[in-house]
């Protein structure tokens, strides 16, 4: 505020900046610079992205020893937010007592926020690495066992990961 | 005589042919040029599929835009409609005419000037072609019915009228230089040194000139920092909006093809046109020479056409108000302060 009370406008801006000319200068260096620069951009088919150890793809089941490690507890499929797991228990004769007859996600549903992983007490579903998903139907995307288990040594790197930041 | 009449009749037509299809194919490969750039700029791959480097890309894009339905709005007035992109593209086309590529070249036996129309006031022609423009946006804009459509179109009538003026003053001051409006001549007067060591070109001899000519070069192209007339966000798309296939393609052919134009005449007005320095006592044969030139000429041009695609992915677009203002009460004192400078420069030195 001025002495009369009338606003004064701040000038903010000296001459030189504000002829244009040397200020576009300026920008073009920086996107001339920024030309060379390497690429943030995968060419995608023939170079993938392969993530963390952190990242949080499609949910798996663990399989150690030729069998799984659920114990059909459902405790996942109660946390899912998006309902999208479905568990159906029995019995075995294994230690474990307990295995699931059904295991199914609906991947169209799957929201990859990873609160099963996290809820589950055997660490026997996991976020996997797998992050290409594509369907034809609505019945392709319900991923059943046959597609959801996946061995120690494949999930190595998520397994140590969950031991690490756990 | 009716021999020399045919083959000068035969001479005009090949390089007329040659120089059309020189201009598309350019257009089309800077449409290419530009995906690419702006990629790169952004720290992106860019268009890389079609064909080796994605070199084939605008052909693909090209053959979209000619399979594409062609839709008339249902209260466009049709004729019109129909019309504005032809003007567009004609106006675009028939700018280059006057350009010369290069000096005379000799070819079976005759002297052949290296540009289409050899026209004795050839920038009142340029100025007058390019300030017919104009009407295929505006006829675009007011003709498609829509209210952005109409906008966009006011906004360019009103843009291109504001810059035609600093555009044609700024050209003053070159042809007060050259003493001549002969294209060729004002090219011919810059291949002289200054001091022995710096050729005279008109960047040299008017810088002011120079950068009020190329800002307003930009404003006529309707390209960014001054695309208004299209300006995508607040005109979805402007004078344009409601054109589909092929007749899209024409404005967006016309666009490029202006800039093509403005390249050119910016290298010819201003770098020295197809002046190569020192070349001349090089010793070459006439017709290397020749080559040369053309030569130079393009690898200018190329340069002038990157400086365009950069600047449009670095400065953002101005406000209406900042485009007036900068037109009216910057360019136009500017290039007649210029005209002023240079008149009582030529005549202490006379």
């Amino acid at each position: 505020m001025g002495s009369n009370g009338k606003m004064i406008r701040k000038k903010d801006l000296s001459i030189w900046q504000k002829s244009y000319v040397p200020e576009i200068l300026k920008g073009l260096r920086q996107t001339i610079a920024e030309m060379f620069k390497p690429k943030f951009t995968y060419n995608y088919p023939e170079e993938r992205f392969k993530p963390d150890s952190s990242f949080r793809g499609r949910p798996v089941l663990v399989k150690e020893n030729e069998v799984e490690r659920c114990v059909a507890c459902g405790l996942c499929s109660r946390v899912c937010p998006a309902l999208a797991i479905e568990v159906q228990a029995s019995e075995t004769e294994l230690a474990k007592e307990r295995y699931p007859v059904k295991f199914e996600i609906n991947m169209v549903r799957c929201i990859f926020c990873g609160f099963c992983e996290e809820v589950c007490p055997e660490e026997a579903i996991v976020m996997s690495k797998e992050y290409e998903l594509v369907f034809s139907s609505q019945e392709e995307a319900v991923f059943g066992k046959d597609k959801l288990l996946k061995s120690t040594e494949e999930l190595k790197d998520r397994l140590e990961f969950l031991r690490q930041n756990r | 005589m009716p021999e020399l009449m045919e083959s000068l009749l035969l001479i005009s037509l090949a390089k007329f042919v040659a120089f059309l299809s020189v201009v598309l194919v350019a257009a089309i490969v800077l449409v290419y040029a530009e995906r690419r750039v702006s990629a790169f700029i952004q720290n992106r791959v860019g268009p890389n599929r079609v064909g080796p480097w994605g070199l084939i890309q605008p052909i693909a894009d090209v053959a979209k835009l000619l399979l594409k339905e062609d839709i008339v709005p249902k209260n466009a007035y049709k004729p019109v409609h129909d019309l504005a992109p032809i003007i567009s593209i004609a106006v675009s086309l028939s700018t280059f005419a006057i350009v010369p590529f290069g000096n005379t070249i000799e070819l079976f036996g005759t002297q052949v000037k290296l540009m289409i129309a050899d026209v004795n006031v050839g920038i009142l022609y340029l100025l007058s072609i390019t300030s017919l423009g104009v009407y295929g946006i505006t006829l675009a804009g007011w003709s498609s019915n829509n209210k952005y459509s109409l906008l966009g179109g006011l906004r360019s009538s009103a843009q291109m009228i504001s810059y035609e003026l600093s555009m044609g003053l700024s050209i003053i001051g070159v042809v007060m230089v050259a003493g001549t409006l002969r294209l060729d001549q004002i090219v011919l007067h810059q291949t002289q040194y200054l001091g022995g060591w710096l050729p005279a070109w008109n960047i040299f001899l008017q810088p002011v000139a120079f950068i009020t000519f190329v800002v307003a070069a930009f404003a006529e192209t309707n390209r960014l920092p001054f695309d208004l007339p299209e300006a995508e966000p607040e005109l979805v798309g402007g004078y344009h909006t409601e054109y589909t296939g092929m007749k899209f393609g024409l404005f967006f052919l016309a666009e490029y093809a202006n800039m093509f134009t403005a390249g050119a005449v910016i290298v010819t007005l201003f770098l020295g046109g197809w002046h190569l320095p020192f070349a001349e006592n090089l010793g070459l044969s006439a017709f290397t020479l020749s080559i040369l030139q053309v030569l130079t000429f393009c690898v200018k041009l190329v340069l002038v056409l990157l400086f365009f695609i950069v600047v449009r992915w670095t400065i953002p677009r101005f406000r209406y108000d900042q485009l007036m203002n900068i037109g009216w009460k910057v360019m136009l004192p500017l290039t007649l302060a210029n005209v002023l400078v240079t008149g009582f420069v030529l005549l202490l030195l006379q």
